[in-house]
């Protein structure tokens, strides 16, 4: 059976698989978003053929290389990892997992590696219009490989498209169709790539008012400004519209998740939304988990029902409905979904002991059972419930969901003025005598980071305890190996990444001292 | 029509991408046999920026491959990437770790302000360059001579010791082929610096290194080659069985000639590259032994699939073996990932019209001193 490893064989692998995505995750939304701003910029070079639109771009260029090298490396670890440390998790999953990464690998790495290539040695050696058309598959292929990587995250928070085979007692791909299409694959897309997008025009508003402050390279910074700040603008407004609809995807798929990044305990109709707020013990329990409350809290009445199903008279359910079960509103109860995943096992293990005494029809009758409807609706859809000890190992960590989602969106809410703010000043010609938003723009960098990091943390954190959403937890997903090497890898991983980081982020402040070359 | 492909068809073709992969994956490495001589090969650090400029313009290539040949096999066989990579953990995280270390490198090696210094990374290239082949040849001597392993009934494996596949390196004969595939890539890349930089010293010590290397290959090579058609091999029958067969490689040959005569075929290529560099001072032996690379690697491992035969066999419990037919994704997911393999021709050609349009220049000291992007 699938069996449960260790706390510490578990915690060290969540942490060494937490480390290498969050560190990846530095470097890949810069690379989203600086590959399609340099092509945009290379596009005026091509049209208008000036110089200096060509020096711009290869300056912007070179800090998008600085920064793609070390997203490649830590990209390959996160591929491998899958293997290395989640082994039950690469078989029971790895027949629709798989196939998004075979496909990126395909259709968008190579597209991206081959013609990053071309955008780097080509200037001297093939055409201008030939090298824009470099600049543009790299950007193309860049999102692509999101698009298939997110794909796959998006099934593991939204499994569709699949039947169990009890024989090979793995999940199948059945329709693919539904995997690509899943609504969680196209929100977490959107929203995941124009994020990037957002994050590298912070970026680039950030360094091109460091040039403004110094009184270098006016012309350039001004440029810069105007395409970072009209992509910034238009990212973050797709940003918000579809982290609006992410959020009500997220109300039917994952509900608890939902519930738990706004601390929502008890449900009800009209039910408000935290606009910001500040956390406390309540001194109260939910199982044996501390119950939150807030200190101090500034709610939207009627919001959060709005939110989730469009009107105020909408019923939220709350964390301990989704525990404890509400009957009135047809909310089953954890423990009941443990029973079920429970038979589900069960019977899962009466077909391997039939097909193991060579009982024919028993095993036939048992392995007939995952394909009907109903025991697949009523009993397997629970089947990584089975696996708990209790109903509240459902509830994920409600502080670091409801702080991580909060400054997410708080920050979102403000880059939406900082573009807006920028342009208007850029258009009015007054942006260099703006001071205070020339720091606030530089000061918006590290922000951005921190947005996009609180994004992932929310998103992977708060699907706890599931690596497979009611199918399969994470506790059984792990590799069959002692938690020791997962010790020593996860400190050599870090050392090493952090090392890289810090020669990462003093080549790239270099670089940009330096400022673009002629 | 395509829906009426047998599951047994689409296994077999994806062995035969995956094999393909694997071939390429070992002929590109060509870039990690460069990088483990650059301190050897350069005369002075006008030589070195040389060498690593042509390497860095193809190390992607490399890098790709292998992400996608990992990636396939994932998505194709993912009970070997359960298997192998949960298992073998430690020979997996030191191919890992030297990739790892590759991937930096070339963009931050002349970088001002890069912290660790111009050494350090070269080092690391050194250190991907040698482990990175070693282990991965290592790896794949695996499918020959099995793997301390078992699976259960729900196919969560358990490895039979606490070395997590570093116990791989005690097998005289896994020693080998990593060896062999080292020196194979170094000889490999001795021709491709000789074919893709303009400078006569360099291509003389080029060529008298790759003397050497072809030379030490084929003595890992033969060993290899010879203990493994002569012992026994992991056979499977038509129920799944494993039993030990002797001979079982040399028999595959035999009732696979095709793939012999690929095999044959890609030992000449190779041997050509190397005749015709060393004794003829050609600068084109990189196309001879380039395409007989992956012909030669690409038929081992068919013999090591194909013809009723365990690719992932397990020494500790021949019965937990992995076979093409076990350890595959289903019918609708290989079908699925058929159809997109279709785009794999086009994807060759953008790339060998990107790579000659990059290439048309040799890499020379003038070229470099007109280059904006250096290594």
């Amino acid at each position: 059976m699938i069996e449960t490893a260790d706390l510490s064989l578990v915690d060290w692998s969540r942490a060494q698989f937490a480390l290498t995505a969050m560190y990846h995750w530095i470097f890949v939304p810069l690379t989203l978003g600086l590959s399609f701003i340099v092509a945009m910029m290379e596009t005026v070079y091509y049209r208008t053929g000036k110089e200096e639109w060509k020096r711009m771009t290869r300056f912007w260029m070179t800090l998008f290389g600085i920064n793609f090298a070390i997203g490649v490396a830590t990209g390959i670890i996160l591929e491998f990892e899958f293997g290395t440390n989640w082994s039950n998790y690469s078989w029971f999953v790895g027949d629709i997992f798989g196939a998004p990464l075979a496909i990126e690998g395909i259709l968008a790495f190579f597209l991206e590696s081959t013609f990053v290539a071309v955008m780097f040695f080509g200037w001297n050696k093939v055409s201008r219009k030939f090298h824009l058309v470099s600049t543009w598959l790299v950007a193309i292929g860049a999102s692509l490989s999101a698009l298939w990587i997110l794909v796959a995250n998006a099934w593991m928070q939204n499994p569709v498209g699949m039947t169990f085979n009890p024989e090979t007692a793995r999940n199948e791909m059945t329709d693919f169709l539904a995997v690509l299409t899943n609504p969680v694959a196209i929100d977490t897309f959107l929203h995941t790539v124009t994020s990037g997008f957002l994050l590298a025009s912070v970026f680039v508003l950030g360094i091109s008012a460091w040039f403004l402050l110094k009184g270098r390279e006016e012309w350039m910074a001004g440029k810069s400004i105007l395409i970072a700040g009209i992509f910034g603008l238009a990212s973050s407004l797709i940003v918000a519209l579809t982290g609006d609809i992410s959020a009500r995807t997220l109300a039917h798929v994952q509900p608890l998740k939902f519930a738990a990044f706004e601390a929502h305990y008890s449900g009800k109709d009209n039910a408000g939304l935290v606009a910001a707020g500040i956390l406390k013990d309540s001194g109260q329990l939910t199982g044996d988990k501390a119950k939150k409350d807030f200190a101090v809290k500034v709610e939207i009445p009627g919001f959060l029902s709005v939110m989730t199903g469009g009107n105020r008279h909408v019923y939220v359910p709350g964390i301990e409905d989704l525990v404890y079960g509400n009957p009135d509103k047809g909310i089953m109860p954890v423990a009941e979904k443990m029973e079920r995943g429970r038979y589900a096992r069960d019977i899962l293990m009466d077909y391997k002991r039939a097909r193991k005494s060579n009982n024919a029809g028993e095993a036939e009758v048992l392995r007939g059972m995952f394909s009907d409807k109903n025991f697949i609706d009523d009993y397997f859809r629970y089947f990584g419930y089975a696996f708990l000890d209790k109903p509240e190992d459902v509830i994920p960590n409600v502080s670091v969901a409801f702080y991580t989602f909060h400054l997410m969106v708080m920050l979102g809410f403000f880059f939406i003025l900082l573009c807006a703010l920028a342009l208007f000043f850029h258009y009015r010609g007054s942006l260099q005598k703006q001071k205070w938003l020339l720091w606030m723009m530089m000061i918006s960098v590290p922000l951005a980071y921190i947005a996009s990091q609180s994004g992932w943390v929310l998103k992977e954190m708060g699907r706890q305890p599931w690596i497979i959403q009611d199918l399969m937890p994470v506790g059984t997903a792990v590799s069959n190996i002692n938690s020791g090497p997962v010790i020593v890898t996860f400190v050599l991983f870090a050392i090493l990444f952090t090392v890289l980081l810090i020669a990462e982020v003093s080549i790239m402040t270099k670089q940009i001292k330096t400022g673009p070359k002629n | 029509m395509l829906t009426l492909v047998s599951h047994s068809f689409l296994q077999g073709y994806w062995w035969v991408i995956i094999s393909l992969l694997g071939a390429l994956l070992v002929f590109l490495m060509f870039v990690q046999g460069g990088q483990s001589m650059i301190f050897s090969i350069s005369r002075d650090e006008m030589h070195k920026t040389m060498v690593v400029n042509a390497l860095g313009h193809k190390w992607e290539f490399t890098f790709t491959t292998l992400v996608t040949f990992g990636g396939a096999f994932f998505a194709s066989f993912p009970l070997f990437y359960a298997t192998s990579f949960g298992g073998a953990y430690w020979l997996w995280i030191a191919i890992l770790f030297s990739f790892t270390i590759q991937a930096i490198a070339y963009e931050y090696r002349s970088k001002p302000a890069n912290v660790l210094g111009k050494k350090t990374f070269d080092v690391f290239l050194l250190v991907n360059g040698i482990f990175g082949p070693f282990l991965i040849g290592t790896a794949v001597a695996t499918f020959f001579t099995g793997s301390q392993f078992s699976l259960d009934h729900m196919n969560h494996v358990r490895w039979a010791n606490n070395w997590h596949g570093l116990e791989a390196l005690t097998d005289a004969r896994n020693l080998a082929l990593g060896l062999a595939v080292l020196f194979l890539v170094r000889s490999n890349g001795c021709m491709y610096i000789i074919n893709s930089v303009k400078d006569e010293d360099l291509a003389a010590k080029a060529g008298r290194k790759l003397m050497v290397n072809a030379v030490v290959f084929l003595v890992f090579f033969l060993f290899f080659l010879v203990s493994v058609l002569l012992s026994e091999g992991y056979a499977v029958d038509g129920d799944g069985k494993v039993t030990l067969e002797k001979y079982k490689y040399f028999q595959n040959f035999v009732q696979m000639p095709l793939v012999l005569v690929l095999f044959l075929a890609g030992v000449i290529g190779v041997l050509s590259g190397i005749i015709m560099t060393v004794f003829r001072r050609s600068r084109r032996g990189i196309w001879y032994s380039g395409p007989g690379t992956i012909l030669a690697v690409f038929s081992l491992f068919l013999i090591a699939g194909f013809s009723g035969t365990a690719f992932y066999p397990s020494s500790f419990d021949p019965g937990s073996s992995l076979t093409i037919r076990n350890a595959s994704s289903s019918r609708f997911t290989l079908q699925t990932m058929m159809y997109v393999s279709f785009i794999i021709p086009f994807v060759f050609w953008y790339i060998w019209y990107a790579w000659k349009s990059i290439s048309r220049k040799k890499i020379s000291e003038e070229e470099l001193s007109e280059e904006p992007h250096l290594y």
